[in-house]
């Protein structure tokens, strides 16, 4: 039996019951990444020994009968951006080299108490600022379906790791798609929560308003029993919200009769891909014949999220990346002549391209004088979205549209044109300006044999309807694997 | 000087709250401990931290809002200020600029020139920055972040004041207002009160502002009197010459009693504010409002009417008593014993603020208890000590905190009232000092001073002044 086809539900139940071990478990994962990273790349840190010595630790803790969740035991990786007490933590940026957190974060600690077992910290987007994973500091992450196409973005490492079976889930955090669209190139599952849901504490920050923590999994059911675990209230993050209805899993029933689809009009116009578009409404067609009432509508604004999207969190992120000055942590420049040329030149060596042009966007957009032209401006833009979304859930329980305009583009191709690589955004940003929770999960390949992603997103605390649609559709199709399209696809 | 000029003065006045843990972590506010002993991953702008705001900063701004006439935000925000400076870990400081948690108060000063209003535009919450030392040995710089988040208020005055002497009355207002709503104890010198002064000059009569200076590192009442008037001279000297005035912020260095240029407007940094996005609005509900409300003390106004009107003691004690709420609670707790406010009254105004003074000590430091004092006082008044023991027993209570009716007994201190051994005591002296009895016998009463003092002596001051003078007056 290949443990690594195993989903990270079904390997927990294995370990639970003794058939394998948590040791065993954590070998074969660690043996997979052996194999994969060579052509990969998902990881910028693998914690061999760590790993093993967690997995004895909730080994015993498991035989002891004090570990009994479903994830008890079960091998899992960690973007980058999220802290781990002792274990290398640099969002994927030279400014971060060797830094070693004194904390890990709570969503993290959430897990581990659980019994996960932590394997390393996966590759992403230079502070979670792109498409691809291409600005890594490290070099960038390749598509498991396809080595030369990018993973997606920002969390291209851990859907890479869950795609290419190097873990059994992973997480990744999401400030404008940063799960869902690198889940569809991947052909995986990944969910944006409701903000507020996941703690942010630990979570390096990108743009604090729209960043959310998720899980990423092989499937439906794995994404809500990690978010069960992963959210809770957290006195520690400000912007955490109490939440009862948590149960997720609850929810995984293939009964879709009376559910209210809508189809936004502009998520299926100009600018999709045809190939993506007729596999989104092929789904759309599946969860119909399931007894969902299936619409079209115009939900309005949706050119404005993009804009509204790279103001704000250019903004925040303009500030929240201040703190990586050379002074305290991480790179300082070898050289310099007093304190400003060090701040200058540790962070014009520290940071790479993509992060310094939003640096300087979000600064110039805070910049007296261009404060209300900008930044209130986009505030207000923000607003109006979530009241366009309101207006939508009135009629609608879940919204239904493509991930991404088209599957996963070839490396090297986005970066050169950074304006369309923003547009490619179009379909997740708004999901984040309104809060919303936004679950991709595959629903078919293209021509090329790359996956396409099909997106829901829910009204504001309703993951619940989000895992019934997904998981109703989900029910309707074997799962898929990259080495199996090899086989079957060549 | 040919033209009259008049000075325009608004202060920014920054106090540090008293609050056990810092804004926005848990984090002792205790000073004086080991360099980055109370630090946390919040406080040292770690990756991934986030602040979560301490309610007791908010309840203390507020109170001081309340207590100088403001208008309380009950929705108010935090926004971020950004500027690079290794003592701020993050880069930037989370501050209040769009809607502060005060605004539109004021207080009323009293100075030689009479009663006058000084307004307060706003006063908002914000963390404080650590530390940097300088180690020229090493050629480096260290930075302690102990101080990094500690809870701050900033109070922002209107351009009201118009002399060295207001300034000084305003922050000795706003100082006691805070002292006695315990919300900070405002020490200049330590730093728990800072006060940026705003000037500008203009000639007398005319309406439009001059330019302002903003002056800064002023550590004392002393230091912002001489830096006032340094900087009034220098801005007419300026404007006689026929040059302007920058716009430019000035450091004072009280030693040498000259301000120098920091910064000007030109070079002055753009914050860049914008809500922080990682703290929701503070909502203070009218429940929350009312239950500040209701924790308010009595203020120094009011309690100073209330001495007059119900302990019916002079104006003059009462300023004095109220000048500080640990000298106003002794007060009140000693007369709730003894019964005796003027007494009470006498005894701090004289010997406590004589001894503070020969000892150094603060205006809070009184370090007997009312149940001493109230003690002392009714062996006073019971005669079982004459006053000149009683200042004796004072001052030892003042060191020590002794129990006076233990000291007293211990040391044998009491009165003698005994008429057979003090006239015994008599007859002695008036043998021992034939001169004085011939003195006082040829009419010169001051020889009577002096035997009763002899008296007094050879009694240890422990006997009765009256029965003495008497006895003498009897046997001579």
């Amino acid at each position: 039996m290949d443990l690594t086809k195993m989903t990270a539900l079904e390997l927990g139940k294995m370990i639970r019951a003794g058939e394998i071990s948590a040791v065993e478990a954590a070998r074969t994962a660690l043996e997979q990444i052996k194999k994969k990273e060579p052509d990969l790349h998902s990881f910028v840190t693998i914690d061999e020994e760590g790993a093993l010595r967690q997995a004895k630790a909730v080994q015993k803790q498991i035989e002891a009968g004090v570990l009994t969740g479903p994830l008890a035991g079960v091998p899992m990786a960690v973007k980058d951006n999220l802290c781990t007490e002792g274990l290398r933590t640099t969002c994927s940026s030279k400014i971060l080299e060797g830094f070693v957190p004194p904390y890990t974060a709570q969503a993290v600690c959430n897990l581990q108490q659980a019994g996960a077992v932590i394997l390393g910290k996966t590759n992403m987007d230079e502070f979670a600022m792109g498409s691809t994973t291409e600005t890594s500091y490290v070099g960038a992450t390749k598509n498991p379906w396809n080595t030369a196409h990018v993973p997606g973005g920002s969390s291209g490492g851990s859907c890479a790791a869950v795609a290419a079976e190097e873990c059994f889930y992973a997480l990744g955090s999401d400030t404008g798609g940063s799960i869902r669209q690198p889940s569809g190139f991947c052909g995986v599952t990944g969910i944006k929560p409701t903000y507020g849901t996941v703690s942010r504490y630990g979570l390096i920050a990108y743009g604090s308003s729209l960043d959310q923590v998720g899980p990423i999994g092989k499937d439906v059911s794995d994404c809500a029993a990690i978010l069960e675990v992963i959210a809770s209230y957290d006195k520690k993050d400000s912007t955490s919200v109490k939440r009862r209805d948590t149960d997720f899993t609850a929810a995984l029933t293939e009964d879709l009769r009376g559910l209210r689809i809508g189809l936004p009009r502009e998520y299926f116009g100009e600018g999709l891909d045809r190939e993506v578009k007729e596999a989104v409404l092929a789904a759309a067609r599946v969860l119909k014949e399931q007894g969902a009432v299936v619409e079209s509508f115009d939900l309005g604004l949706v050119e404005y999220a993009v804009p509204a999207y790279y103001v704000i969190a250019s903004a925040e992120a303009s500030s929240n990346l201040a703190r990586f000055d050379g002074v305290k942590y991480g790179h300082r420049a070898a050289e310099f002549e007093g304190l400003h040329h060090m701040y200058k030149k540790s962070r014009s060596e520290g940071f790479g391209a993509e992060v310094k042009r939003r640096i300087m966007l979000g600064s110039f957009v805070l910049s007296s004088g261009y404060y209300d032209a900008y930044y209130l401006k986009a505030l207000r833009t923000k607003a109006l979205i979530k009241q366009a979304f309101d207006r939508a859930f009135e009629t609608y329980d879940i919204l239904l549209g493509p991930t991404a305009p088209a599957t996963a583009p070839k490396l090297g191709e986005s970066l050169k044109d950074p304006i369309k690589m923003y547009l490619g955004d179009i379909y997740t940003i708004s999901a984040n300006l309104a809060g919303l929770p936004g679950i991709s999960l595959p629903c078919g390949t293209d021509s090329r044999g790359l996956p396409i992603g099909l997106q829901l997103i829910g009204n504001c605390f309703e993951e619940k309807k989000l895992f019934r649609a997904a998981y109703g559709f989900e029910k309707t199709r074997p799962r898929r694997t990259p080495d199996q399209a090899e086989r079957s696809g060549k | 000087m040919s033209r009259q000029y008049e000075t325009v003065i608004g202060l920014e006045v920054h106090v540090e709250l008293a609050t056990k843990t810092k804004i926005f972590c848990g984090c002792s506010t205790g000073f004086g401990k080991a360099p980055n002993s109370h630090t946390c991953p919040v406080c040292t702008g770690m990756p991934g931290s986030l602040p979560v705001l301490n309610r007791q900063v908010v309840e203390y701004a507020a109170a001081v809002g309340l207590a100088t006439g403001c208008t309380i935000t009950q929705y108010c925000k935090f926004d971020r200020k950004n500027y690079f400076y290794p003592d701020n870990p993050q880069n930037y400081q989370i501050s209040q600029l769009y809607l502060p948690i005060c605004r539109d108060g004021g207080i009323e000063i009293e100075t030689a020139a009479g009663k006058k209003r000084v307004g307060i535009h706003e006063i908002h919450m914000e963390e404080d920055a650590g530390k940097l030392i300088h180690d020229e040995w090493e050629d480096c710089s260290l930075v302690d972040y102990n101080r990094s988040g500690v809870p701050l208020i900033e109070i922002v005055s209107e351009p009201d004041m118009g002399s060295a002497e207001e300034v000084i009355a305003y922050l000795d207002k706003l100082r006691t207002i805070i002292q006695y709503l315990g919300a900070s104890d405002c020490k200049l010198q330590e730093g728990s009160m800072r006060a940026d002064v705003n000037l500008s000059v203009r000639e007398a009569g005319t309406k439009e502002l001059g330019t302002r200076t903003e002056m800064k590192n002023l550590n004392s009442f002393k230091a912002i009197a001489r830096a006032i008037e340094g900087e009034r001279a220098r801005q007419i000297e300026l404007l006689e010459e026929g040059k302007a005035v920058i716009q430019e912020t000035r450091r004072w260095d009280d030693n040498k009693e000259h301000s120098y240029a920091m910064r000007s407007k030109e070079d002055a940094q753009d914050y860049r504010y914008f809500p922080e996005p990682d703290l929701p609005p503070v909502v203070i509900s009218d429940e929350w409002l009312q239950e500040i409300r209701e924790k308010q003390p009595e203020l120094r106004t009011e309690k100073l009417q209330r001495y007059k009107r119900e302990y019916d003691i002079p104006d003059y004690d009462a300023r004095l008593l109220t000048e500080t709420k640990r000298m106003a609670d002794v007060f009140e707790e000693t007369t709730a014993l003894c019964g005796l406010p003027k007494k009470v009254s006498n005894w701090l105004m004289v010997e406590t603020l004589r001894l503070q003074k020969e000892q150094n000590l603060e205006p809070e430091e009184i370090p007997f208890s009312p149940e001493n004092l109230a003690k002392l006082i009714r062996l006073t008044e019971a005669q079982v000590i004459n006053s000149t023991v009683a200042k004796e027993v004072f001052e030892e209570m003042f060191r020590h905190d002794i129990d006076p009716e233990a000291y007293v007994k211990e040391k044998g201190l009491k009165t003698v009232h005994d008429e057979e051994a003090l006239r015994s005591c008599v007859t002695q002296v008036i043998a021992e000092n034939p001169q004085s009895v011939a003195d006082y016998q040829g009419g010169k009463e001051k020889a009577l001073g002096f035997l009763v003092g002899q008296t007094m002596k050879a009694m240890k001051g422990k006997a009765n002044p009256g029965l003495v003078n008497q006895l003498l007056k009897e046997l001579l």
